[in-house]
């Protein structure tokens, strides 16, 4: 841990950047990635289930 | 007198009109690219004056360019509570299904937000501090805010009924809002080690470059819960209206 201190105090710029802001910008793109899968997820079930659908209506008439 | 009327009638917006799934659905996708391309420059903008531009703060050195993330997601994470406790009430008063829908889309980039404003702040609390976290009423109080965002978010997710769920989350949500004002007012009601507000009405004495960064930075982060709420809400529009005619004539599911 002293080691830890010695260098956040010879390196504050370094410790800020990839501390914080990495970290947050990180979370970010992982929010961002986990949204834009939900919604490629849920159109994919959409589209399966009205495809379903299309089918036992075909099978039904035919 | 009619003229007027007319005038205003032109150019009133009909808001009731967006508290419905069918047309907020429409609405959000326009929004979101405007909200995500001003979030992605502002970041850039904020993020440059901040490190560049700002001097150096002459009692904590470079250790307090944290502020400009700690502070705006510290502010997002109370605000976005607000807002989806707002929602939350709107939605068991009135029954409106779009504002349960956008508490449910809030709640993670709330909770997301908190978790980045107890993190940057124990990092900033470190060489300041020299600990990490301490049980002070500040961040105490914005510990029990991210277990409130992940009980609102348990709660929902653990009822299957979706309409039953929204509900329940809903009071949680309500309840929980009393955390908001202890959060915001802690540092004055209680002796606590976490600084006071930085800016008050009153004025500051920040340098102009660190308001500007800080400032631009906040504008960032709202910009950037629009757009991730948003995504996130017309899934769940998705979700839970798709036995709908209107969601199965939508462009990107006739695909």
């Amino acid at each position: 841990m002293i080691s830890l201190d010695i260098w956040m105090r010879e390196n504050p710029l370094t410790y800020v950047w990839f501390g914080s802001y990495a970290v947050a910008l990180l979370i970010f793109a992982t929010e961002i990635a986990m949204v834009r899968h939900r919604r490629k997820s849920t159109l994919q079930q959409i589209r399966l289930m009205r495809d379903a659908e299309a089918d036992s209506k075909d099978g039904n008439t035919a | 007198m009619l003229c007027e009327f007319r005038w205003s009638d032109d150019l009133a917006i009909n808001w009731f009109k967006y508290s419905a799934p069918t047309t907020f659905y429409g609405l959000a996708g326009k929004l979101i690219p405007w909200f995500a391309f001003s979030a992605a420059i502002l970041f850039s903008i904020g993020l440059y004056i901040g490190f560049f531009v700002a001097p150096m703060d002459a009692q904590q050195g470079e250790f307090y360019r944290i502020i400009f993330i700690h502070v705006p997601a510290s502010i997002l994470s109370m605000f976005l509570y607000m807002i989806m406790a707002g929602y939350a009430a709107l939605g068991l008063i009135f029954n409106t299904r779009l504002s349960a829908m956008m508490a449910s889309a809030i709640a993670p980039t709330g909770a997301l937000f908190a978790v980045i404003s107890l993190w940057t702040g124990a990092l900033w609390g470190k060489p300041m501090w020299g600990a990490w976290w301490l049980w002070d009423a500040r961040m105490t109080s914005e510990l029990i805010l991210l277990f409130l965002y992940l009980g609102f978010i348990a709660l929902h997710a653990s009822i299957d009924d979706p309409r039953r769920a929204d509900r329940a989350a809903a009071l949680l949500a309500i309840v929980g809002s009393v955390n908001v004002p202890i959060i915001y007012f802690s540092v004055q009601w209680w002796n606590t080690l976490h600084q006071g507000s930085t800016i008050k009405f009153s004025g500051t004495t920040m340098h102009v470059a660190m308001q500007q960064a800080l400032f631009i930075m906040l504008v960032a982060c709202w910009f950037y819960a629009f757009a991730v709420a948003l995504t996130r809400v017309r899934s769940i529009i998705l979700e839970r209206e798709r036995n709908t005619t209107w969601i199965t004539e939508l462009p990107e599911v006739k695909q």
